[in-house]
């Protein structure tokens, strides 16, 4: 049923990347260079791990210990930078290190944190939760659409990534306020007379989180639905089973991975979430992620912030962790 | 090779017989493209029927308007009596083994098996009473709990045969259940479809487009080009009274003579032809026009090598070999006729010092009987 003519834009992508690194490949610099790595005794192979490697070991590890580095000082109140040094030379012989776990008892002891915390994931997982809603069947539609359409469906979920993410959440005060469109329409119709406040309710932040990492849910799941075998279906329903049966038995239980990347990719940065809430949310939404801006901006106070994180992190890591070692055992840990 | 017609019973020759199977001039478009062209077909129960045919003849859509998957463009399927117009593919007594396998990669091979009888509402402990002893049938003991990325190719077919026979469907249709097998896993399986059929007794409508297998497997045949049924026949009728050329030249290997037919009796023809310089003599009569193209098909097996001049006036030419290819049981020759024809012909082996063993480039005479040889007319 595939038809020959019709290219994916994964396909696209791919193509243009490899005349991309053709073009690079067989460029002087690259082959010179190649040739004096090879003579180094270094393989391809390592160059290609080296490259992610690195980039993720200054942008993402290097912020890291900075931050915990941080988080385990104390806070220094005039000066800066505004937090003790954790490595002193002591009388220029000994190397004093000073760890305080202070910052991270506070966040015990001050209920804001942990409330902020808690009320973070569960605002993080109702907006999963409404994404999964909305997204599965958007991405199952996209996945079954003709080859023609498919492309057209996935260039509107991508098409709000070329807007700028602070205007399309902007776009939804001048919809969701007390004069924006929505109520217009509403009290020109004669459905209220008065407008509905929905600007700075959770509903408002709801809204907006829901609709922005909506396209992080779809993607995902797309890419999952549109690999699955059609004949599995056909299969189930010549078994016996009704369409919606074989639905729930065969199409769901295999787009799992899909469910999972694309919730994690909405669950985790919901959780840190912290523009939605400031703009569309009401004053009572305490978001973990308000907090740490606040412990930085207004108060100052880069070490409880860095704990903040810190803990934030951890948080969200050791069940994912956890989850995947879980994940990889039942896939392959049955085999014998 | 093939079984004689009357080794098995026959219920298509029994005009009081009803079919199980009954499809009734069913065409079936694609836009404007017809896959299946006006196909009418009877199938008896306990048949294995297979359908033959190239790749792009109609064979697979031929099945999933069986299975359900496809609605007719025209014309009706019956089965069992029942005309199944609107009976969606879950309520057809029908289970479709899919070319494919299409095993649930998410369950088990036991879970893959029980999935049908579920669907049934069955009790437990019948299921699993069910499930393992199709398992044994199909010789999968000890694999229940591994999924299907675990298993071989061999393994996998027999998984998906057994999904689709623990329904105890009285019509199951395989699309190239064989096709993903080595040779020697593929002979065997074929042996054990044959004797899983007898002792289930199920309908099976085979598609395949390996002619060995159709051979090997069917009761009756049925070859398919471009959409159309061309012959319908046991593998005996198919193979020794081609209906046309393209199911002569279907079927096994062929030497086709073409040439005008100059005598038209009701016991016999004789046929003039340039391609075998000759005339042939053929003993069987032949519904055409005097003077009119026809073709004489002959198989390799039935025609003789010799050094000397055979008696007679008809049926023999000389010529050169030009190749010969040692099979073990037979030996196959090329030989070039002096009308430039190159004709086929295989001989048995039937000592093993043959010191007359024809050699290349030797000077032979290529002969056959009366009754060698089948005129077609298109
Ligand atoms: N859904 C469809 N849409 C359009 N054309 C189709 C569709 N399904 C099949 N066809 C066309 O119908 C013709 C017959 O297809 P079919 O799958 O029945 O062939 P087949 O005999 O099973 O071939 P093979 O031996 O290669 O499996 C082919 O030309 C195919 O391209
Ligand atoms: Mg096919």
């Amino acid at each position: 049923m595939a038809n020959p003519s019709y290219v994916s834009l994964g396909q696209r992508l791919i193509s243009a990347l490899e005349a991309v690194l053709a073009v690079i490949v067989s460029s002087y610099p690259y082959r010179a260079s190649a040739g004096l790595l090879r003579r180094a005794g270094v393989t391809g192979r390592t160059l290609v791990i080296a490259i992610p490697t690195i980039w993720l070991l200054l942008f993402f590890l290097v912020p890291f210990l900075i931050v915990l580095k941080i988080s385990f000082a104390e806070t220094r109140w005039l000066g800066s930078p505004p937090y003790t040094p954790l490595f002193e030379w002591v009388e220029g012989q000994y190397l004093q290190i000073k760890l305080s776990f202070g910052n991270y008892l506070f966040l015990l002891r001050d209920s804001l944190y942990v409330q902020a915390f808690l009320s973070s994931l569960k605002v993080a997982f109702i907006s999963t939760i409404f994404c999964l809603l909305i997204g599965y069947p958007m991405a199952y539609a996209i996945a079954r659409a003709s080859p023609s359409w498919r492309n057209t469906l996935l260039m509107l979920v991508i098409l709000p990534f070329w807007t700028s993410f602070l205007l399309r959440v902007y776009a939804w005060i001048g919809l969701l306020s007390n004069q924006g469109v929505i109520n217009q329409v509403l009290m020109s119709l004669g459905i209220t007379r008065e407008p509905i406040v929905m600007l700075q309710t959770d509903f408002a932040m709801y809204v907006g989180i829901v609709y922005s990492y909506l396209p992080f849910m779809i993607l995902p799941l797309y890419a999952n639905l549109e690999k699955h075998d059609p004949s599995l279906l056909e299969a189930a329903v010549d078994l016996g089973c009704r369409p919606f049966r074989a639905f729930l038995s065969i199409t769901l239980p295999l787009s799992r991975p899909g469910i999972i990347a694309g919730s994690m990719l909405v669950f985790i940065p919901a959780v840190g979430e912290f523009v939605i809430p400031r703009l569309l949310g009401g004053t009572s939404s305490l978001m973990i992620g308000r907090v740490l801006w606040d412990e930085y901006f207004a108060n100052r106070n880069w070490p409880v912030a860095s704990a903040v994180a810190i803990a934030l992190l951890l948080l969200l890591v050791v069940p994912i962790v956890i989850f995947q070692r879980m994940q990889a055992r039942e896939t392959f840990g049955a085999a014998r | 090779m093939s079984a004689h017609p009357d080794e098995r019973d026959a219920p298509w020759l029994d005009p009081k017989a009803q079919p199980y199977v009954r499809i009734e001039n069913v065409t079936k478009k694609f836009g404007e493209f017809v896959a299946v062209n006006d196909v009418s077909l009877n199938i008896y129960r306990g048949e294995i029927f297979c359908l033959l045919g190239g790749s792009g003849s109609g064979k697979t859509t031929l099945l999933r308007m069986l299975a359900g998957f496809e609605q007719p463009t025209s014309g009706r399927i019956f089965i069992d009596g029942v005309p199944m117009e609107g009976v969606p593919p879950y309520e057809r007594p029908v289970n479709m083994m899919f070319q494919s396998y299409a095993l649930f990669p998410h369950m088990t091979v036991e879970q893959n098996v029980a999935f049908g009888l579920k669907q049934e509402g069955l009790p437990r402990a019948e299921i699993e009473e069910r499930v393992a002893e199709m398992l044994s049938i199909v010789k999968l003991n000890g694999l229940e709990k591994r999924k299907p990325h675990q298993l071989s190719g061999g393994q996998r077919q027999r998984v998906a045969l057994a999904r689709s026979l623990v329904k105890r469907p009285k019509l199951l249709l395989l699309d190239e259940p064989l096709g993903a097998l080595d040779k020697k896993l593929r002979e065997h399986t074929q042996f054990e479809l044959v004797n899983i059929q007898e002792r289930l007794g199920v309908t099976f409508i085979v598609v395949t487009h390996d002619q060995e297998e159709a051979m090997t497997l069917a009761t009756r045949i049925g070859l398919m080009d471009q959409g159309r049924i061309v012959q319908v026949g046991t593998p005996y009728e198919i193979y020794e009274f081609p209906n046309s050329r393209f199911v002569a030249e279907f079927i096994g290997n062929v030497n086709m003579f073409e040439g005008r037919l100059v005598e038209d009796e009701p016991d016999h023809v004789t046929i003039d032809s340039h391609d075998l310089g000759g005339t042939l003599y053929v003993g069987h009569g032949v519904s055409a026009a005097p003077d009119a193209l026809v073709w004489a098909a002959i198989r390799p097996e039935k025609m003789v090598l010799s050094r000397e001049e055979p008696p007679g006036q008809h049926n023999k030419a000389s010529g050169i070999i030009t190749e010969i290819a040692y099979m073990g049981d037979i030996s196959i020759y090329i030989v070039e006729l002096d009308s430039g024809k190159r004709v086929r012909v295989t001989q048995p082996n039937t000592h093993r010092h043959a010191d007359d063993r024809f050699s290349w480039d030797e000077r032979v005479w290529v002969s056959w009987s009366d009754s060698a040889a089948v005129v077609v007319t298109e």
